[in-house]
């Protein structure tokens, strides 16, 4: 939790967005993100963010629940209590497919949507600060973290040459908090180093 | 990224009009941020009072037991499980539009996937009511779960399909569920940065989850959606495979068939995207999105159904052929006695006329493209399949093998047809509430294809076409890098 200082650069065409992305970054600048109304492909790799590993995340969570189902059905039937059907096999493969199916899926989708929850630090009621109310609509906003060495006319200059359409300074908290955005909040303000 | 916004013109726009990305939003936003019409008040009333008749329908069947149901033996499931199979069908529709049309990298999917996806969670929601009140004794009906309990400990018994039935119904619920609503995070995000009153800023706040757009969490987004989607077009498969085998592992004549799950999975595509169809239809002209729903969306859907319908006829002529090729002389007389004939007919033909014969018109490209006879049809295919689930369970239950347990004439008690309408006022009822209070179309995918597939886009690849693939390349690859 900290109070940081931004340069927020807003541009309206995606295509103006991707030169100046690599511009900004070739120059050195810290982009501490850009907001999108949508998934703007190859904007990952052009912001040098590595591949996530959620798919990995959601085999372990599947394999996992195809464990717990394999292991729980033969435990049941073979250990807790032992049942005979029909004196049929003790451990029906075939007849623990569908349940062991189900709950890979279920393992893996519900680990997967709390991960991807965790990762992004998302929950009800988590609130964020907001650089632009229109990232969400049409406006893509490129934020550059400033530092105590920043030149913030600088980087305010250097933006407007690479196609940013608006150009703003926030200071803003950078993480997240418990909140709601129908009231404005009070936080703990820390001085800027 | 001009080569990657590049589309045939041949292929028909999927948002018509002359759009941009705020004027999308605004569309699709809002019906949400206006009060709603008098149109609305009424359907929703008419829904709600739908409901509250079913609920008054199962407190008489839970304070009166199942005898307030005309079941009886050998007729021990009828309209229940019947719209059950019906319910959990047509939500197959809407997980095929989101993960197996996503896999196909269709791009007419985002027009319809939101709507269709929250059909497929109303539908599963009222589904799942059929077997719980079924049960009878409602109150211990947690004992289908699988739990260390002082009964024994008693377990359920894995081997039976009806328990597989509980836990793909429920993991189904669950993953279109999560599905959806991670599907829904930047839309409402979307509404929470553009509401203005107190309450909308406090309810899509707190129901966006902090969304902010961020590149990483696209990216997650993206992976999550396409592992998502990768997990349900199994798991959709396998729901009504099993919910199939119910019927198919038993030792019914006419039930004990291996064409089963298959077939149930193609008749459940087919009343599901005939359930799209009806709703999509009312909300594009209630909510003004027809630029968004096009005739080409619709058009595509019926081709589906044309597809889905024709399986399901192949399905019911394999049947008939296998009651008499097998020489089995009760299929033969499930078949041949109690279906295309006896007590039943009725029902087996409404069935045959509304499932494999209407159908077939939308060979027709002009058929296919009207939007009134679409609506009809929608009908028309819902209540096919509503007779087909009707078939399958009481002519094969009508007619056992000792002839001493055939049973009567089955009719329906009106709690048990309340019970049905029930359900339908429940499905309403989620439906207006989604269409009030949530985008019904994804904005985020329709801003994703909008430069690709938007008609005022299109229309400036007819010079892209004319160049010569070289001077293509010169200019849209060559200055990329």
């Amino acid at each position: 939790m900290a109070i940081k200082k931004f340069v927020v650069g807003n541009f309206d065409d995606e295509n103006v967005l991707f030169p100046a992305v690599k511009r900004v970054r070739t120059a050195g600048y810290k982009i501490h993100d850009v907001y999108t109304p949508f998934a703007v492909h190859g904007l990952d790799h052009a912001l040098g963010l590595r591949q996530t590993s959620l798919h990995t995340a959601g085999f372990i969570y599947g394999i996992t629940g195809t464990t717990t189902a394999l292991t729980g059905i033969s435990w049941i039937f073979d250990v807790d209590w032992i049942m005979n059907i029909g004196g049929k096999p003790h451990i029906p493969l075939p007849a623990m497919i569908p349940i062991t199916f189900e709950l890979t899926v279920l393992f893996a989708a519900v680990g997967m949507v709390y991960t991807f929850c965790w990762l992004c630090q998302m929950a009800p009621g988590v609130k964020k600060h907001v650089f632009n109310p229109r990232s969400t609509d049409d406006i893509f906003t490129m934020v550059i973290e400033c530092t105590e060495h920043t030149n913030v006319e600088e980087v305010r200059a250097f933006l407007k040459t690479v196609g940013a359409a608006d150009i703003n300074v926030q200071e803003a908290e950078a993480g997240w908090w418990w909140g709601t955005y129908d009231k404005e909040q009070v936080l703990y303000k820390e001085e800027l180093v | 990224m001009s080569l990657l916004k590049y589309e045939s013109s041949l292929r028909e726009p999927l948002v018509d009009g002359d759009k941009n990305y705020h004027q999308v939003s605004e569309d699709i936003c809002r019906p949400i941020e206006i009060k709603p019409g008098r149109l609305w008040y009424l359907g929703f009333g008419i829904a709600l009072a739908l409901l509250l008749f079913g609920v008054y329908s199962v407190y008489r069947e839970v304070t009166y037991g199942i005898g307030q149901w005309n079941e009886n033996r050998t007729i021990g499931w009828a309209w229940d499980i019947t719209n059950f199979v019906w319910w959990v069908g047509i939500g197959h529709a809407g997980t095929l539009i989101s993960a197996i049309l996503l896999l196909f990298r269709q791009g007419w999917r985002t027009g319809v996937n939101r709507a269709a996806e929250a059909m497929t969670i109303f539908a599963v929601m009222c589904a799942g009511q059929f077997p719980i009140w079924h049960m009878g004794r409602v109150w211990i009906a947690f004992f289908v779960m699988p739990y260390p309990n002082t009964r024994g400990p008693v377990w359920v018994n894995f081997n039976s399909p009806l328990l597989w039935d509980v836990f793909a119904i429920s993991t189904y619920f669950t993953v279109s569920l999560l599905f959806w609503y991670s599907g829904l995070l930047p839309d409402l995000a979307l509404l929470r940065d553009r509401a203005r009153t107190k309450f909308r800023k406090m309810f899509y706040g707190v129901t966006s989850f902090g969304w902010s757009g961020s590149t990483k969490h696209w990216q997650r987004f993206e992976a999550l959606a396409l592992v998502l989607a990768g997990l349900s077009a199994p798991l959709v498969l396998s729901v009504h495979t099993i919910v199939s085998m119910d019927f198919a592992t038993s030792v019914i004549p006419g039930w004990h068939t291996q064409i089963f799950p298959p077939y149930f999975v193609a008749g459940a595509i087919f009343s599901g995207f005939a359930m799209v169809q009806t709703l999509l239809i009312i909300t594009r002209k209630v909510l003004h999105l027809e630029e968004y729903v096009t005739i080409g969306h619709i058009e595509a859907m019926n081709k589906v159904i044309v597809m889905t319908g024709s399986i399901v006829g192949c399905a019911y002529l394999t049947e008939l052929f296998i009651a008499w090729y097998s020489g089995n002389p009760y299929e033969y007389a499930a078949f041949y006695k109690y279906r295309i004939a006896g007590p039943y007919v009725w029902a087996y033909w409404t069935m045959m006329t509304c499932n494999v014969v209407s159908p077939q018109l939308f060979w027709s490209a002009k058929l296919r493209r009207n939007i009134q006879f679409t609506f009809i049809m929608s009908v028309v295919v819902n209540i096919g399949m509503w007779f087909e689930r009707f078939v399958i369970i009481v002519t094969s239950l009508a007619r056992d093998y000792l002839p001493s347990s055939w049973s009567t004439f089955y009719r329906p008690t009106i709690w048990e047809v309340g019970f049905f309408i029930g359900t339908l006022g429940l499905f309403f009822t989620c439906y207006f509430l989604f269409a009030k209070y949530f985008p019904v179309i994804a904005v985020a995918e329709i801003k994703s294809v909008l430069k690709t597939s938007g008609e005022n886009y299109k229309q400036g690849m007819g010079s892209m076409e004319a160049e010569s693939p070289e001077a293509f390349v010169h200019e849209h690859v060559a200055h990329a890098h």
